[in-house]
């Protein structure tokens, strides 16, 4: 017999023909539970941001450009990777398109990338790349240490269910995804805090208005 | 590894000051941390009660969920693999790797691996597995054992791991020892490997039936570089961690964050179905890995001990592992939950004193996000120990006796006169089966009078009025 026709057999024997399957309760803050305006929202993930040590800014479509440049400048970041599909353009900076896809000893030798996102989730601070158009393949978001993140307003959702809810809606839940709440970080030396391992130490998340 | 049992291992480990300095501090700080989170949410004995029953009802219909992982991982581009044991998952990996001529896959930090012992068997196969969790790492240089589920480097102190970077991979370098330098090291160290490796080897968290979804939960970014950059993806996946509904994540990823590192959310969740052309790796392989898990699962007390999702919140708030620390177990799954999985997975010979490490208190229970009652399951297997494994007959001798005694008025009476009399001398000079157990503690006292006497007495006082 086949392992997987022993695993199998031997988990149908183990179960019996009696086994109950429980009922699943759903009595906590289920999808669209939660209500608040899109200004409560927005502060509500500022709030949540800064507590993982991420900066946060906030900036009007018009004026994106302006905004990416200045935190750019402060960073010391000339050369930036971002995906083909984000459509956005700063002073100053030179953005390394991901078309053709940028291979990893590229990306190593840029000072950061910038990306979109797909959703972001106010009660935790996450923001989720999706690997589509605007949050770019996974590895352009890995390997430099600065990562600025644009998140539009209107994607920040109330709590986790929300955000997997829409994923689900929206039939985005199989792309590659990354939940991403904060820089890198570990405690596994003394379990103190320590910003900054393998992913981008420096994070810098804009809500676009 | 030879292994004495918990009360020894135990002894050993209470004498050692530093072990006890590193795990209590480690520990109540992750105890503060991991309150805070689960307060904040108005929610969270509703998600506790949703996430039982997910996991309940994922192991009720374990064959159709994996199935259907099967089918739809495969649909996705992914490749599906099923081991009976560790050397059948082992010899998996170990084909895979070869067949893409690897000699070094870099490896996401996995309890199923470690169960199965991976790094060895990939060792002897002449494949280098490089551990990229920091922890992990700090162990696997150090020539160790991980000592708690999550945080495997929890017995280290900051000045230990200094010495031990400078040993190996600072080269001789002198080191600072605040940790900013020291996790910088291992960043240097560590993405060199990433950016050779050809192959990766990581665990699962979850994995999805109904999309082929599999999510890994981490901090450091390790995680990320594994399953992006290889060529090759290799998940080694306990068949228990399969989750019916991709809406189950929603409350999964609630419970496992706040319960294991007191976060909101933890730094990177990662999830990927299959492959994605451009984006990650080209070939991903999932081996689902039984290794007794079909066994626990027969047992209907036992098989709610294969609902835990490691997160070891268990380990935090438990009064014995907080001091002995997690060797004392001997066993890759230590503390409360090690406790009742070690002689599930292992089998109770291998395991057969875990049962007994535990005062019964209940705050595993109380912390168990997915509502595990381990005083119950733990109480569960000693009765199974004691019923089942030679060595026991003294306990089994003593409570058929009491059975008998409790069942019978006379002979409780006669029991209870006796006690009075006997606790003296038992308590001055126990003889050697008694004193194992007086050792630790007091012999309760008894009453001067019992209940019956008093109430028989009145009663006499009484007719005399």
């Amino acid at each position: 017999m086949s392992a997987r026709d022993e695993i199998l057999a031997l988990a149908t024997a183990a179960l019996g023909e009696s086994v109950v399957v429980p009922e699943v309760p759903r009595n906590y803050r289920a999808p669209g539970a939660i209500a608040l305006g899109q200004d409560e929202l927005v502060e509500l993930f500022t709030e949540r941001v800064a507590d993982y040590g991420a900066t946060i800014h906030r900036s009007s479509k018009g004026h994106l450009h302006d905004a990416v440049s200045a935190i750019a400048d402060t960073a010391g970041a000339t050369r930036l990777a971002a995906p083909p599909g984000l459509g956005v353009t700063a002073n100053g900076i030179d953005l390394v398109l991901d078309d053709p896809p940028l291979a990893a000893d590229a990306l190593e030798l840029l000072d950061g990338a910038l990306t979109g996102s797909a959703v972001a989730v106010a009660e935790t601070g996450t923001v989720i790349l999706d690997g589509g158009g605007r949050s770019g393949r996974r590895i352009i978001s890995l390997i430099p240490d600065l990562h600025i993140c644009l998140v539009e307003a209107a994607t920040i959702v109330a709590n986790l269910p929300d955000a997997i809810a829409r994923l689900v809606a929206e039939g985005r839940h199989t792309s590659p995804l990354t939940f991403v709440s904060g820089p890198s970080a570990t405690v596994d030396i003394g379990f103190e805090r320590v910003q900054g391992v393998h992913g981008p130490r420096r994070v810098h998340v804009v809500i676009v208005q | 590894m030879t292994t004495t049992g918990f009360p020894q291992a135990a002894r050993q480990a209470l004498q050692d000051p530093t072990l006890r300095r590193n795990l209590d501090q480690a520990t109540s700080t992750i105890r503060a941390k991991r309150d805070s989170a689960v307060r904040e949410l108005p929610d969270w004995p509703e998600l506790r009660d949703s996430g039982a029953a997910i996991k309940a009802r994922a192991l009720a219909t374990l064959p159709e969920q994996l199935v259907r992982l099967e089918q739809m991982v495969t649909a996705a581009g992914g490749t599906v693999h099923w081991a009976r044991d560790a050397a059948e998952a082992n010899a998996l990996v170990a084909g895979i790797a070869h067949r893409h001529r690897a000699t070094e896959v870099v490896k996401v930090k996995s309890m199923a691996t470690d169960e199965i012992r991976l790094n060895d068997a990939l060792a002897a196969t002449g494949i280098d597995v490089v551990e990229t969790d920091l922890a992990e790492l700090i162990v696997q240089l150090a020539g160790d054992r991980p000592s708690h589920i999550l945080v495997p480097a929890i017995h280290y102190g900051r000045t230990e791991i200094r010495s031990l970077f400078e040993r190996t991979i600072a080269s001789g370098d002198a080191l600072p020892d605040d940790p900013e330098a020291l996790a910088e090291v291992a960043r240097l160290y560590l993405r060199r490997r990433f950016l050779s490796a050809r192959v990766a080897v990581s665990g699962a968290n979850f994995a999805v039936a109904d999309s082929g979804t599999v999510c890994v939960v981490e901090s450091e970014g390790n995680g990320r570089f594994c399953i992006t950059l290889p060529d090759v993806l290799i998940t080694v996946m306990g068949i228990e961690k399969v989750l019916p509904e991709w809406r189950d994540l929603e409350v999964m990823l609630q419970l496992l964050p706040r319960s294991a590192t007191g976060e909101r959310m933890s730094p990177y969740t990662s999830l990927w179905t299959g492959t994605r052309p451009n984006d990650g790796p080209t070939q991903f392989h999932l081996v689902l890995l039984d290794n007794g898990r079909t066994r626990a699962l027969a047992d209907e007390v036992g098989r709610d001990a294969l609902r835990c999702i490691r997160c070891s919140a268990c380990l935090n708030v438990c009064p014995v592992y907080s001091r002995t620390g997690g060797h004392a177990y001997e066993s890759v799954y230590p503390g409360p939950v090690g406790a009742v999985l070690s002689p599930q997975i292992f089998g109770l010979e291998a395991a057969a004193t875990l049962p007994w490490a535990s005062s019964l208190c209940g705050a595993c229970y109380e912390a168990c996000p997915v509502k595990i009652d381990i005083p119950s399951l733990l109480v569960h297997l000693r009765g199974q120990i004691v019923h089942e494994l030679p060595g026991h007959a003294p306990e089994r001798i003593v409570m058929r006796s009491l059975a008998r005694v409790f069942a019978s008025e006379r002979l409780f009476a006669r029991a209870q006169r006796l006690a009075r009399v006997g606790r003296g001398p038992l308590a001055k000079f126990p003889p050697p089966l008694v004193s194992r157990w007086t050792a630790m503690r007091d012999l309760p006292l008894v009453a001067q009078q019992t209940f019956r006497e008093w109430w028989r007495e009145r009663e006499n006082e009484a007719g005399h009025l």
